[in-house]
């Protein structure tokens, strides 16, 4: 049951082969008895899932099941959710109730879904690795003395270890791309705008975008259907039909025009990753693709250009908490300054304040102009690669991360950390869509294969990630650390 | 030394719209606290800003009456800084690129000239909370009802010389926005609050002084002494050989100064930048015509018209146009009773006066436009004198009469016209008053015309002030002469 797709689980639930509670109960179970070991989830919500369960099971039973009526997923806690707490992996929030439900919750729960519970994450989705979570790291299923990637660790590696079969995270710079790829599993960064931020707790405004996780394209197809679309509480959401993501997966790739970014393939790229990236794109021209180099000139701009606009935003948007009306507040403060303070000394970790003043120095008068704005423009320049090279090709073609997972505690020095996300973290930057599936593995460590495409065409690559799929079996592969645990 | 008072001001104006800038509570004044604050404005996480458009067109509209460029695209930027009664930590304000550009305010001052006062821009805001320090035992409370009311900050050039223009000026924005119907104005409510930068300069010096910023102003009257007490600071300071220096200063209105509150070098560096959240505003042109063509008389335009199509003199023109209530009343008295100049007599004299005497607003007055209209009409056709008019109105105002015409016949007053029987009361006067026409007759013929008062007197009394004055006058003359 714990194996399945969502799709898959569909058509079970269809046939009466289980019911949704059934299906609960069984995962519920597992996340009882494996969860102590991995930490996935921040918090797990049994009751509400039986009783989400149960009302799914009623509207199946008067035939009013939609695509994913009875699926049960979890959510990054980072998602505000009513009665629930949403912690963003911060001790900050470690007592926060939120009195509202982030429309994504909404609309997930609208479609029927059961949320099993809320997932760790890198505190405030600033990392990695998952390490920066005040609940601690989370163990990556594939190889429990690896990371499971980040900031949306708990999501991919609850998903990996069978515990659920798919989750949403988010991804600011590449948060979930490279925890999909270091788990193996597949994930989709939709384009700026296409779905609602409102109750998805800021890291980086103009970054942040929520996105599915899952085993499949198809799954993450099925998801995104019921996420996107407009929001009145967001004015960057854009208002743009969504169609049903799930019609172009089965189109042919034959014609398919595939770009390698010269840039994505260059030093520092583990040469087993880059292996496994050639054949992957071998695997598309026997599908008919055909393959070209292309350039991105600005890609190595992108990481500095990125540490300065996140943690500038960042620095503003992490300004509410102070104490004063939600959240963590220290002990007897003596005056207002101290409440300042000591609150936020206590109830941030060290990568959050780092970025705090990283970004506060960068607004800074003085030196606004040569950090942000400078930024701003690299960032424009960056974007315009990207549509330079897609007036080329289809969809590019990379790795999602420059090596395969690395141990728990590798990574001391925060650059080495940041240097991580040197694939991933200029689409967010261009507002582009990008996705990791499984594409093979260094030892028992998973390599993910990042696809990105124009503005708006998630449907593309989710037709080129299904495509893959059916060509390739890296996306059935299941850890041992589920096999063994069954 | 001879010294020259360089004055600039920033009005804050909260704009009249239904719900706040960025969300959808209500910015009703006075409801219990926090009961108007919703998710966005307590700043919880995950929430986000949508801009109201009612509050956009509200700014557009103030920046089409001071005949200001209206820029294409206006940006939203962050002010960071903490403070309790500021939730999210920023203030969601427009720092680079304002919703409304340079444009000109027209002031009167009181000898009835005019004064071009250049406005350097005007953006949109977000309105902050308010801190409680009473009531709470040593401790701050906090109350959010106002935090995202929409504030229209209007930032004007250092153009004004004194207190009385800065005062002037404050009023004209007052006058502009209420005629706009964006703010109901209400400073006791803090509708209107402003910062007032002052500076001195020896008076054929061109360069500014160093100027003190005077914060949250929020009265016509308190402007005026806060920059006298200012500029008076300033000019002892430097002609002691002291040295102003750039701070900024709150208004002590109960011991009549302003104290020091933070120097430049403990000011805060609030870190603009552009806020992610909200998109840039792009206005295009047929909104903004739509807007313009659909704006009320302003003012400077109903003044003007007051003067050239009514008569009236610059001073009366300005006074009745100076709030759209006044200029309503007046135009409604004026068009019922048909006569421009009786209406500005009235309007500024009898009504005026009673509701100083009552501290009642125009829009509370308790005798109507039209009312004072149908009076006035009375007087103009003669049917009632000056002096029976003041007492049909004293009626209407005590709720009297619906009309004056009603007060008029309960009371009697109409006027006696016949010159027969002002002649009979006349006669009667002269013959109860043998002394006084005694001493008529012997006086100077050139003295007898003030004699004539008492005589005056007497016949309008007798007449229960409803005799016609001019009749009175010159019959007596007639019949006192006769005898002499």
């Amino acid at each position: 049951m714990h194996d399945k797709t969502l799709a898959e689980l569909a058509r079970s639930l269809d046939a009466g082969e289980f019911s949704s509670r059934e299906l609960t109960q069984h995962l519920l179970g597992r996340i009882d008895r494996l969860d102590g070991e991995l930490n996935c989830f921040i918090t797990v919500t049994f009751d509400q899932a039986l009783a989400a369960a149960d009302a799914a099971d009623k509207s199946r039973a008067a035939g009013k099941a939609g695509p994913l009526t009875g699926l049960p997923l979890a959510l990054k806690d980072i998602f505000c959710t009513r009665d629930v707490r949403t912690t963003a992996g911060s001790r900050m929030l470690d007592n926060f109730i939120s009195p509202y439900d982030a429309t994504v919750v909404e609309k997930l729960a609208t479609a029927g879904t059961v949320s099993l519970g809320k997932t760790n994450m890198d505190e405030f989705a600033m990392g990695s690795s998952n390490e920066n979570s005040h609940y601690g790291p989370v163990k990556n299923p594939w190889d429990l003395a690896a990371v499971p990637g980040g900031s949306s660790g708990g999501s991919a590696a609850a998903v990996a270890a069978g515990l659920v079969p798919a989750a949403i995270g988010t991804d600011t710079g590449g948060s979930i791309r490279q925890p999909a790829a270091f788990c193996g599993i597949t994930g989709l960064k939709p384009t700026y705008g296409r779905v609602s931020r409102y109750g998805m707790i800021a890291y980086a405004s103009s970054l942040d975008q929520a996105g599915p996780m899952a085993r499949t394209a198809e799954d993450c197809a099925l998801l995104l259907s019921a996420m996107a679309g407009h929001d009145l509480h967001d004015s960057t959401c854009v208002a743009r039909g969504v169609p049903d993501y799930t019609e172009e997966l089965d189109t042919p790739l034959a014609g398919l025009k595939i770009g390698l970014p010269r840039e994505y393939f260059g030093d520092g790229l583990a040469p087993e990753v880059e292996a496994a990236m050639r054949d992957a794109v071998k695997a598309f021209e026997s599908l008919g693709a055909s393959v070209r180099e292309v350039s991105l000139p600005h890609t190595h701009y992108a990481i500095p250009a990125y540490y300065v606009i996140a943690p500038a935003e960042a620095s503003s948007n992490l300004s509410r908490y102070d104490g004063v009306r939600f959240g963590h507040r220290c002990d007897s403060p003596s005056d207002l300054i101290d409440l300042y303070k000591r609150s936020r000394a206590e109830g941030f970790g060290d990568e959050v304040k780092r970025r705090i003043l990283i970004g506060t120095h960068t607004l800074s008068e003085g030196f606004f102009d040569a950090y942000y704005k400078k930024a701003q423009q690299v960032r424009r320049l960056i974007r315009q690669d990207f549509l330079d090279a897609f007036e080329e090709v289809d969809v590019l073609m990379g790795p999602a991360s420059p090596t395969p997972a690395f141990d728990l505690g590798a990574k001391k020095d925060p650059v080495s950390m940041y240097l991580q996300d040197i694939y991933t973290i200029a689409i967010n930057l261009a507002g582009i869509p990008g996705m990791s599936v499984p594409a093979g593995f260094v030892g028992n460590r998973p390599v993910g294969l990042q696809i990105l495409g124009n503005h708006f065409a998630e449907a593309r690559l989710l037709n080129v990630a299904h495509q893959f799929q059916q060509a390739t079996d890296w996306h059935r592969h299941r850890p041992a650390f589920a096999e063994e645990n069954a | 030394m001879q010294w020259e008072t360089v004055i600039g001001l920033e009005v804050h104006v909260q704009l009249a719209t239904r719900s706040k800038i960025f969300s959808g509570a209500s910015t009703a004044f006075g409801a219990e606290p926090n009961t108007q604050a919703c998710a966005v404005d307590l700043g919880l996480p995950g929430v986000l800003p949508v801009l109201n458009e009612a509050a956009v067109a509200m700014a557009v509209k103030f920046g089409l009456a001071i005949h200001a460029e209206i820029p294409e695209v206006s940006v939203f930027d962050r002010k960071n800084y903490f403070y309790p009664d500021l939730p999210k930590g920023y203030q969601t304000s427009q720092m680079y690129q304002p919703i409304v550009g340079a444009g000109v305010v027209e002031i009167t001052l009181e000898d009835g000239t005019t004064k071009p006062i250049r406005v350097h821009h005007a953006h949109l805001e977000e309105d902050a909370g308010k801190s409680l320090h009473e009531d709470f035992h040593g401790m701050t409370g906090v109350d959010l009802n106002r935090a995202g009311t929409p504030l229209l900050e209007i930032v004007s050039e250092p153009d004004m010389r004194s207190a009385k223009e800065a005062a002037a000026y404050l009023k004209a924005i007052h006058s502009i926005v209420t005629y706009l119907g964006i703010s109901d104005g209400n400073m006791a409510e803090g509708s209107m609050r402003c910062d007032v930068n002052v500076s001195v300069r020896p008076k054929d010096q061109e360069a500014f002084g160093t100027r003190a910023e005077i914060k949250n102003v929020n009265s016509f009257r308190f402007v005026e002494r806060a920059i006298a007490f200012e500029v008076e600071r300033q000019i002892e300071l430097l002609e002691d050989g002291g040295k102003v220096i750039q701070e900024t200063r709150l208004f002590d209105p109960d011991r009549d100064e302003t104290r020091s509150m933070r120097t430049k070098e403990e000011a805060n560096d609030y870190r603009y930048f552009p806020c992610p959240d909200l998109l840039p505003v792009v206005l295009d042109q047929a909104y903004i015509d739509h807007l313009r063509d659909n704006l009320p008389e302003l003012p400077a335009e109903k003044r003007a018209r007051f003067e050239s199509e009514l008569g009236l003199s610059a001073y009366d023109a300005s006074v009745l146009s100076a709030t759209r209530e006044m200029a309503d009343y007046f135009e409604e008295v004026k068009d019922v009773c048909g006569d421009a100049k009786q209406a500005a007599n009235w309007v500024q004299g009898e009504l005026a006066g009673a509701l100083n005497r009552e501290g009642l607003a125009i829009a509370d007055s308790p005798v109507s436009a039209h009312q004072l209209g149908e009076l006035i009409a009375r007087v103009i056709d003669d049917t009632i004198n000056g002096k029976a008019a003041k007492q049909v109105f004293q009626a209407l105002w005590n709720g009297q009469g619906a009309k004056a015409d009603d007060v008029i016949e309960a009371q009697g007053l109409k006027q006696v016209t016949d010159t027969g029987a002002i002649e009979a009361m006349i006669d009667q006067v002269i013959a109860d008053s043998p002394a006084q026409v005694a001493q008529y007759r012997d006086a100077e013929p050139e003295k007898r015309g003030k004699m004539i008062g008492y005589f005056v007197g007497q016949v309008m009394k007798a007449s229960r002030g409803t005799a016609n004055p001019q009749q009175v006058n010159q019959l007596l003359k007639q019949k006192l002469d006769a005898l002499c």
